[in-house]
């Protein structure tokens, strides 16, 4: 097995280019610029092809143009390039083209900062751009799965005909753990889809255009029965601790693994707690929610953001529980921390 | 009996749905017959434009992709680079190409990107009925610069053939009309020029193609012609502005 000591953003790069990825168009922004730079050293050697864009704009319609060639593709970024970026993003999940779009997030509005961030949940879940769409959208919690899930998304992605987005702190980019360094890809679906020239067959055509009510009201009804598939066949998460648990914290990417030391801590102040980590923040793991109605006093959502998973979590609750929020803005929350905060609402609770 | 003049292959049934008299059909004809011509239809990847000619992917018979208002170099440039194989055509007009595309214009020439572009200049938005372009002239009548555009609120017309032969990695820059049977023989030989730069590898190319908007310059087909030789010409100049040399 062969261990290598990485940085998330690296991982993450290796893993795509494990996965077969040929093509990498960005524009630089920290704490996402290390997925370029490796890129732009990595994949000239193997036959790739890297371009530094004028601009997010730029980039993510480079990154139209690569999907639409068939081959696996993507681009990287954080809070204000991705903003840039959803005009392409809302056009490459219409055309139903497969790519990877990372977001390596910083805190916002604005220009914001450059510190970890999970505010940008609700861009990413509910579309982002304009029209009615979905990205898939994965949350690493490692180092590790930031290469698997680089791996993986490309598959989901051709799977699916669909952009798959990344979604990880800021921190995790940079935090540095030994990673087992996966097998390349080499199986590939067939994509008699793209575009490289017609010789011996008819023209393809990839576009987003539908002018008459009755072909536009297909298109959608199209993409949302695809979504339903996803809906039920890739929600993941990890559940930790929460059988018997009282008060289930949800939580996803590196803030979630930090919690895990606080569920334990708070279990040896006699608060039985649980975590749910969603793994696929679109679909959201709502069953996996639902599952601890039964059983638990109450949920406690806690983000890097003033709060935004925190709907999704409620509309898996249905009531049932109430849902309550912790939330911290610019930076990662220490263990202590959020162990006082569990113990704070397990007396709240009475618990 | 002979045959002495057909639809081109690279282009497909479709009625062209463009308005009478407008020269957006004469100028997919010239690109088709030199797609015909050079062979390289099955080799061809067209990009088209939001702008009237939106629906250009239903015109010509190649691959064809459909970009976002002004993005078409980049996504050119993407598949070329990843297909260097494939002949990449991108077709815009002026609001698509000069306005809000100016930055994946520019870059793409300065990239010396392998793609040829044909710039439809009509000196207005035609689809979006007839609002200011940055390439309506000086005085000119749209509907956003209703009394006239003036230097003093809109500044400049853009010349982007000049501009762009400014870059050293254009290597074929020129401007053409469509407006007498000579000039339409002229900007074939440009479209053919532009091609044939790419399968040199030479750089990037690109054809600025004065174009009629009968409809919203409220002129008839034949008055059209006329208003674009009297204005059009005198500030946008025809001819070669860059053209580099194969080796
Ligand atoms: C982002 C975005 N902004 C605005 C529009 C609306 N729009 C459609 S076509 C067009 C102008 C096209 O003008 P031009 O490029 O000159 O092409 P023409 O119709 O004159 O051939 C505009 C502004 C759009 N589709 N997308
Ligand atoms: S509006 Fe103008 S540019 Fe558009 S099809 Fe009609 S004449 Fe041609
Ligand atoms: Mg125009």
């Amino acid at each position: 097995m062969n261990k290598v000591l990485m940085k998330g953003n690296e991982a993450l790069a290796e893993g795509a280019i494990l996965a077969g990825c040929r093509g990498f168009f960005g524009y630089p922004i920290t704490p996402s610029s290390e997925i370029a730079e490796y890129m732009a050293r990595k994949l000239p050697k193997i036959g790739g092809i890297f371009v530094q864009a004028e601009s997010e704009l730029a980039a993510i319609n480079m990154v139209y143009g690569g999907a639409s060639t068939g081959t696996r593709v993507m681009t990287a970024s954080s809070g204000p390039g991705l903003s840039l970026k959803q005009e392409g993003i809302s056009f490459i999940s219409e055309a139903e083209l497969p790519c990877l779009i990372v977001n390596i997030s910083r805190g916002g509005p604005g220009l914001g900062g450059i510190q970890p961030s999970q505010g940008d949940y609700f861009q990413a879940t509910r579309g982002g751009g304009h029209g009615d769409y979905h990205t898939m959208v994965l949350a690493p919690a490692s180092t590790q799965e930031m290469m698997d899930f680089a791996i993986l998304g490309y598959e989901l992605a051709d799977r699916y005909r669909i952009p798959v987005v990344i979604m990880a702190e800021g921190t995790l980019g940079n935090l540095m753990e030994p990673v087992i360094v996966r097998d390349e890809v080499t199986n590939f679906v067939e994509k008699p889809w793209a575009i490289s020239g017609c010789q011996g067959r008819k023209p393809n055509i990839v576009n987003t255009l539908h002018l008459t009510a009755e072909e536009l009201e297909g298109r959608n009804r199209h993409l949302f029965s695809k979504y339903e598939d996803i809906q039920m066949n890739e929600k993941r998460a990890e559940t930790f601790m929460v059988e018997d648990a009282d008060i289930v914290v949800v939580a996803f990417g590196l803030l979630a693994r930090v919690i895990k030391r606080s569920v334990i801590d708070a279990r040896k102040h006699g608060v039985k707690a649980g975590l749910i980590r969603p793994m696929t923040l679109w679909p959201f793991p709502d069953e996996h929610i639902k599952a601890v109605t039964d059983t638990c006093k109450v949920i406690l959502s806690m983000e890097i953001s003033m709060g935004q998973m925190i709907q999704d979590i409620r509309l898996a609750a249905e009531g049932r529980v109430p849902v309550e929020f912790y939330g911290r803005i610019g930076f990662l929350p220490n263990p202590e921390e959020l162990t006082r905060e569990i113990l704070a609402v397990a007396e709240r609770k009475g618990l | 009996m002979a045959t002495v003049f057909k639809r081109p292959e690279s282009l497909t049934d479709a009625k062209f749905h463009y308005c009478p008299g407008c020269t957006h059909g004469i100028i997919h004809r010239l690109v088709a017959e030199c797609l015909d011509e050079m062979n390289i239809r099955e080799k061809a990847v067209g990009i088209c434009p939001v702008g009237c000619s939106v629906l250009a992917y239903e015109y010509f018979n190649c691959d064809m992709l459909e970009a976002a208002h002004g993005r078409a170099p980049a996504i050119a440039t993407a598949i070329k680079r990843l297909k260097p194989d494939c002949f990449l055509f991108t077709y815009q007009g002026d609001g698509d190409l000069a306005s809000i595309g100016m930055g994946e214009i520019v870059h793409a020439s300065a990239r010396g990107e392998k793609i040829s572009v044909f710039f439809i200049n009509n000196t207005l938005y035609g689809m979006t009925g007839g609002q200011m372009a940055p390439t309506t002239l000086l005085g000119q009548v749209a509907t956003t610069c209703p009394y006239g555009r003036k230097v003093e609120n809109e500044g400049y017309p853009v010349k982007m053939a000049e501009l762009l032969a400014g870059n050293e990695g254009s290597a074929y820059i020129s401007r053409v009309a469509v407006n007498s049977p000579a000039n339409v023989v002229k900007a074939k030989k440009a479209i053919k020029k532009a091609f044939e730069t790419q399968a040199k590898g030479l750089g990037f190319s690109m054809v600025e193609i004065l174009s009629t908007c009968p409809t919203n310059w409220g002129l008839n087909p034949v008055d059209a012609m006329k208003w674009m030789e009297d204005n059009m010409i005198p500030y946008y100049p025809l001819g070669e502005f860059k053209v580099k040399e194969g080796k």
